[in-house]
């Protein structure tokens, strides 16, 4: 277990210094850095100055170590725009974004498991079909096509929710639910394979000799060994999650880190950009280390290898 | 037990027609999918024969027609003033309606058109700035079918490239392009594009480079995990007894038994590159407007939600069927031609 412990650990370092060395390399190669991180009207001195901190006089081994300083501190650098420290909005935005991405992981986990168990149980009826259906169409709409069409039903046509920003409970509900849309479609299907898969084996038909409810054979003994197929992917899912987040949150126009990058694309805000992205790469790169440890403390197969 | 034994002088070869094998392969064939495809193809090749508006053109006049089939908005409103008449005329002139009755009295009930209807001439309505949808919609399938095909050559052809080299030399080479595979992997795609795409500025070609940056790593796997299996087996010893070189056993003898497994992941990943595409377009990372795309017609029309709908179902009717006929097809594929996984 230690031993998978620290090699997943130093995966995920490799990972963070991979990421950290392509963004390094590509803004030092494709042109001048400095002109990122200044508007685009900066006097000659401005420039200067930065390209000093920035120490782009001095060789590259010395800029990288200049470079991870300044992002370990969480020093990204100031916003073009607004010109204030791109760390106080993020600091802000990140944990708006955290309760939207946490509220649509407890939506998912909370309709993709029945739904892959019913259509698993209900395999080759109508209800299977249903299901198989959904995912399908899970899988292929765009989530952002899937927000505005949530809007045009739920806030133009009928005036049940409120379309965009943060607030009561009610703000909450149509942004999780897209978000949570292509994970748990992705989520059924796996689920009612590994699951039908499982209903085959040896160890579901002693239960059945054994003559255990078909209630219990199903959720306690067949459920348990098919959720490790989904909990393998774990990490990937909330990656996804965090990806579509940043989509959702436009559409919802949801004060959070999707919407600020957003804003830093539309304005050419390279510093906004740069912090949103590496941090976002950082949650996911810490939250699939975080999955994958769980996952191996609770399946022995893989802490024993 | 005279019956069993077989004059084998009397067997004739038999010539076997391959039709009745090719037909056999379509037999269950997702038909509406592959039509969708052949549809979405032939519109990407053909897009300057069969549109009859310019995709790019702004006609401020024609601003946000509704589809063809959509008849005219009108509103109840009472004549109430001199003034008041005056003013819905000036309403009319605007959206051309039909002129109201001079001889409407102060309180009468009159039926004001505030948008009109939509006429064949183009059937899906016009954008904010008066560009036919149809037409940017056909000529998007152009954009879409450009970024997957060459993302996927790029991407694909190098993952494949890596995965063969990794699962024939194995050892040390396998374990480092393995990692970098790993890497690669554990970068949000979306994220990584945004940032590539914000560096060199927002272009096709940008595109292209980010997805196909990220996109090989998954063939290098996949490829690279039947390239180790196939590598147990005789033929590869024998190929290599009889001198073969290392690069023609990897194209020769690896490539084609691989080819099945990559066939079933390039069309599974056809909706997957669509669908990152039209989120960069739709996040303004994407393909820079005026270029008809279908992530960024979603993006021009979300301001319009509220009173134009057809802005942006068009696009998004035209991407999920799209992905979802890929994905079936690919389904589909991978059950004809990879047995071993029919149950995912």
């Amino acid at each position: 277990m230690q031993r998978y412990i620290i090699r997943r650990v130093g995966e995920s370092l490799l990972a963070l210094f991979a990421l950290s060395i392509i963004i390094f390399l590509m803004v030092r190669m494709t042109g001048d850095p400095a002109l990122l991180m200044l508007p685009p009207d900066a006097g000659a001195e401005r420039l200067e100055e930065i390209r000093h901190s920035m120490g782009l006089d001095k060789p590259l081994v010395v800029q990288y170590g200049l470079f991870v300083r300044d992002y370990s501190t969480l020093s990204f650098g100031n916003s073009l725009r607004t010109q204030t420290p791109v760390y106080d909005e993020v600091k802000d935005r990140l944990p708006n974004s955290l309760k939207l991405v946490g509220t649509a992981m407890v939506i998912v986990v909370l309709i993709a498991v029945p739904l892959g168990v019913l259509s698993a149980v209900c395999k080759g009826t109508w209800i299977d079909t249903l299901a198989t259906g959904f995912a399908v169409l899970g899988q292929a709409v765009p989530v952002f096509w899937l927000g505005i069409l949530m809007i045009q039903l739920f806030t133009i046509k009928l005036g049940w929710l409120p379309s965009s920003g943060m607030g009561g409970l009610d703000h909450y509900i149509m942004p999780a639910f897209a978000l949570g849309f292509f994970t748990v479609a992705a989520i059924q299907r796996l689920l009612r394979s590994s699951l039908l898969e499982a209903m085959d084996s040896e160890y579901i038909k002693l239960a059945r000799i054994k003559g255990l409810s078909e209630f219990k054979v199903v959720w306690k003994h067949a459920l348990r060994n098919s959720l490790i197929s989904v909990i393998t992917l774990g990490g990937i899912y909330i990656a996804i999650l965090v990806t579509l987040g940043i989509l959702v949150e436009v559409v919802f126009a949801w004060p959070g880190m999707g919407r600020l990058l957003f804003q830093g694309i539309v304005f050419r805000d390279f510093p906004v950009v740069q912090a949103v992205v590496l941090m976002s790469a950082a949650i996911v790169i810490f939250s699939s280390l975080v999955v994958d440890i769980a996952y191996a403390y609770l399946d022995p197969r893989i802490r024993l290898q | 037990m005279m019956a069993n034994v077989i004059d084998t002088a009397a067997i004739q070869p038999v010539k076997v027609s391959r039709l009745p094998k090719i037909f056999a392969a379509f037999k269950a064939a997702p038909v509406i999918p592959l039509t969708i495809i052949v549809v979405f193809v032939l519109a990407a090749l053909l897009a300057d024969l069969v549109t009859f508006h310019d995709a790019y053109q702004v006609k401020l006049p024609e601003r946000l027609v509704p589809p063809a089939w959509v008849g005219d908005t009108t509103v109840m409103k009472t004549v109430s003033e001199t003034v008041a008449i005056d003013e819905l005329e000036k309403k009319i002139t605007l959206t051309k309606a039909s002129a109201i009755d001079s001889s409407s009295q102060v309180g009468d009930r009159i039926e004001v058109v505030v948008r009109q209807g939509g006429s064949w001439s183009r059937p899906l309505g016009t954008d904010p700035l008066g560009r036919d949808i149809l037409t940017r919609i056909i000529y998007g399938a152009r954009v879409s079918i450009i970024i997957a095909g060459a993302a996927l050559a790029i991407g694909g052809g190098f993952g494949t490239l890596v995965g063969l080299t990794a699962g024939y030399y194995g050892g040390k080479i396998d374990t480092i392009l393995m990692r970098f595979a790993d890497i690669t992997l554990a970068f949000p795609l979306i994220l990584f594009a945004i940032l590539l795409v914000m560096v060199l500025g927002p272009s096709m070609m940008n595109v292209i480079i980010a997805i196909s940056l990220v996109l090989w790593a998954r063939y290098a796997r996949v490829i690279r995990g039947e390239a180790l299996g196939l590598m147990q087996r005789d033929f590869i010893a024998r190929a290599r007894v009889s001198g073969a070189s290392d690069w023609r056993i990897m194209m020769r003898h690896l490539l084609p038994n691989v080819m099945p497994t990559l066939i079933v992941l390039l069309t599974l990943q056809v909706g997957w590159v669509i669908i990152v595409e039209a989120s960069l377009s739709f996040l303004g990372a994407g393909i820079p407007p005026p270029t008809p795309a279908w992530g960024g017609m979603l993006s021009e029309g979300k301001e319009y939600v509220s009173t134009a709908w057809w802005v942006t179902t068009a696009p998004g009717v035209a991407i999920m069927l799209v992905v979802m006929a890929f994905n079936l097809c690919g389904d589909w594929l991978r059950e004809k031609l990879d047995p071993k996984q029919r149950s995912i």
